[in-house]
């Protein structure tokens, strides 16, 4: 298979073309804005816990970015459900990557990971969950560095 | 003017990019680098180097004569009236930076106006916005209209809101392309008193630039996108403003006397060069400048025209491209574009996967790609060196990525 198709490979294009969880939550229980300042992209995330408060019910995203970040926010809000708020506050970057499974450059790894530090801001922002190394240093909704 | 042939002239060519000839069609972010400019790095480095301005001893006095030569070079490649008035940077950010800072704090406050447009470059509004805070200054920018041209009738109500103090444009936007009425502009900004700020990075590389002609007060270009180095670059200055102004950088080389109580500020230019400057570059910037002049500003503009010519009429081809920016004869070679709903970033994947090297992004311009409704947007841009391959290159490219992503 060549670069190209692995990069572009059927799964990915069919989680972008069409994504899944896309859309908002009104009154979500926690919510976070991310950007990419490369490109200007910029992702909202939802999330709705379950009766127990704690247990992840629904994700939902929106905003604009590539076929990659959109593809990888795509998997990751089905990923997500029905795990805890904390396991998925330290949620290895390299599941989502392992689901992903195409080669990523440095720069396209931020288009990648985008979704996923922004999930982790609002699980942080909502219950106070350990901030991702993504955004030490950032003084609040500031920009994915 | 032949571009297959000077294209011989650029060892970058010489190397494959994914198996693939590289095309390379982002000149406007840098450009490649010719071999007279590289010989000359090397030869300088091995033959002629020392600090300059320092020694008594001949290598020393070598070296100056070198950098002082470079420096002639490119005051005259803008028709500077004195190379006193030809400061050497890091580059045209630091160039603005240098103005925006030795003369907006002294010169801004309250009830001024700073007035930028909604078309510059990052490095031309983010220094004047945050000068402007800090000096209580009113930040202002001529905005665009939905083609992206300045909105020049909006002069006379901007001059009613304020004392106008600094107009700060680009010559040429390298977003966009467009070849800025900064004649205009200047000489309505000493109409309201007011300085007219220049940024020609994106216009030294390809078009003649004369400061007298322009009347502008100041202009900053950067040697990288001129095929010359990397680190350093120019500011032009009228005389009079630069020796009224306080120093921007201070240090070594740039003073008269230092004592305890008091330091006095070098002559022109070396009073806005302190430190030890990035040397060996300034002599390559001097062999860009040649380079440049030998095969004629005026041939390059016209090759670059017919290259944006011929891409528009083969882009116009691609179901879904919308592009922007004015009508070639008032364009660099610039072409900025979007393919449907196709994010950049994966046009731009696509077309590296073919050799095809592009920009995707902002390009530093966030204010026009909010006006323009987009986050992004694709741009390819042509210099000297490139052959109508490249674009048929690109349109493949694009055909297949609309294919792939539409």
């Amino acid at each position: 298979m060549s670069e190209f198709d692995q990069m572009y490979r059927e799964v990915i294009l069919d989680h972008y073309k069409n994504p899944r969880g896309h859309g908002e939550i009104e009154d979500a229980d926690a919510q976070a804005e991310g950007q990419n300042p490369l490109c200007g992209d910029e992702v909202s995330i939802f999330v709705a816990f379950g009766e127990d408060g704690d247990t992840i019910d629904e994700v939902k995203f929106s905003g604009r970015g590539c076929a990659i970040s959109q593809a990888a926010t795509s998997m990751l809000t089905e990923m997500v459900k029905g795990r805890s708020a904390a396991e998925v506050a330290t949620l290895p970057r390299d599941e989502l990557l392992e689901e992903i499974g195409i080669p990523l450059t440095p720069v396209r790894l931020k288009c990648a990971l985008l979704g996923l530090s922004t999930l982790k801001l609002a699980l942080h922002k909502a219950k106070g969950t350990p901030l991702p190394e993504e955004w030490a240093g950032a003084s609040s909704d500031l920009e994915l560095r | 003017m032949d571009a297959g042939k000077l294209r011989a002239d650029f060892p970058i060519f010489e190397q494959e990019v994914r198996g693939k000839p590289l095309a390379y069609l982002d000149s406007a972010v840098s450009a490649h680098k010719p071999r007279q400019v590289l010989d000359k790095l090397r030869t300088f480095y091995e033959t002629s180097y020392a600090n300059v301005h320092r020694g008594v001893y001949t290598l020393s006095e070598l070296a100056t004569a070198e950098y002082e030569s470079a420096r002639d070079k490119v005051a005259r490649f803008v028709n500077a009236p004195e190379s006193r008035e030809l400061i050497f940077t890091h580059g045209a950010t630091e160039s603005i930076n240098l103005v925006a800072y030795a003369w907006g704090l002294d010169n801004l406050g309250p009830g001024d106006v700073v007035l930028v447009t909604e078309l510059e470059h990052h490095s031309n509004f983010v220094p004047w916005q945050y000068i402007a805070k800090r000096t209580g200054a009113a930040f202002k920018a001529i905005p665009l209209d939905n083609h992206g041209e300045l909105r020049l009738d909006t002069l006379d109500e901007i001059a009613g809101s304020g004392n106008v103090k600094v107009v700060a444009n680009n010559l040429v936007s390298n977003a966009l392309g467009t070849i800025n009425p900064v004649e205009r502009l200047a000489a309505w900004a000493h109409q309201q008193g007011a300085i007219m700020v220049v940024d020609a990075a994106q216009a030294a590389p390809h078009h003649a630039i004369d400061v007298q002609q322009l009347d502008c007060d100041f202009l900053a270009f950067s040697a990288h996108k001129m095929c010359g180095p990397t680190s350093v670059g120019a500011l032009w200055g009228r005389a009079e403003l630069l020796e009224a102004m306080a120093p921007f950088n201070l240090g070594g080389h740039m003073i008269r006397s230092v004592k305890l109580e008091e330091t006095t500020w070098g002559q022109l230019p070396y009073k806005f060069e302190a430190g030890t400057q990035p040397i060996a570059e300034a002599v390559g910037f001097g062999a860009a400048v040649d380079y440049l002049n030998d095969v004629g500003l005026d041939a390059i503009e016209e090759h670059e025209r017919e290259l944006l010519v011929y891409a528009l009429e083969r882009m116009a081809d691609v179901p879904g491209l919308v592009a922007y920016g004015p009508a070639p004869e008032r364009r660099a070679g610039i072409v900025s574009f979007n393919l449907d709903t196709v994010h950049p970033h994966d046009v731009a994947q696509i077309l590296d996967m073919e050799g095809v090297a592009i920009r995707a992004g902002h390009h530093c311009c966030q204010p026009l790609m909010a006006k323009l409704g987009v986050a992004a947007t694709n741009r390819a841009s042509f210099y000297l060196y490139t052959i109508p391959d490249e674009i048929d290159r690109l349109v493949t490219g694009l055909h297949k990525a609309h294919k792939l992503l539409s």
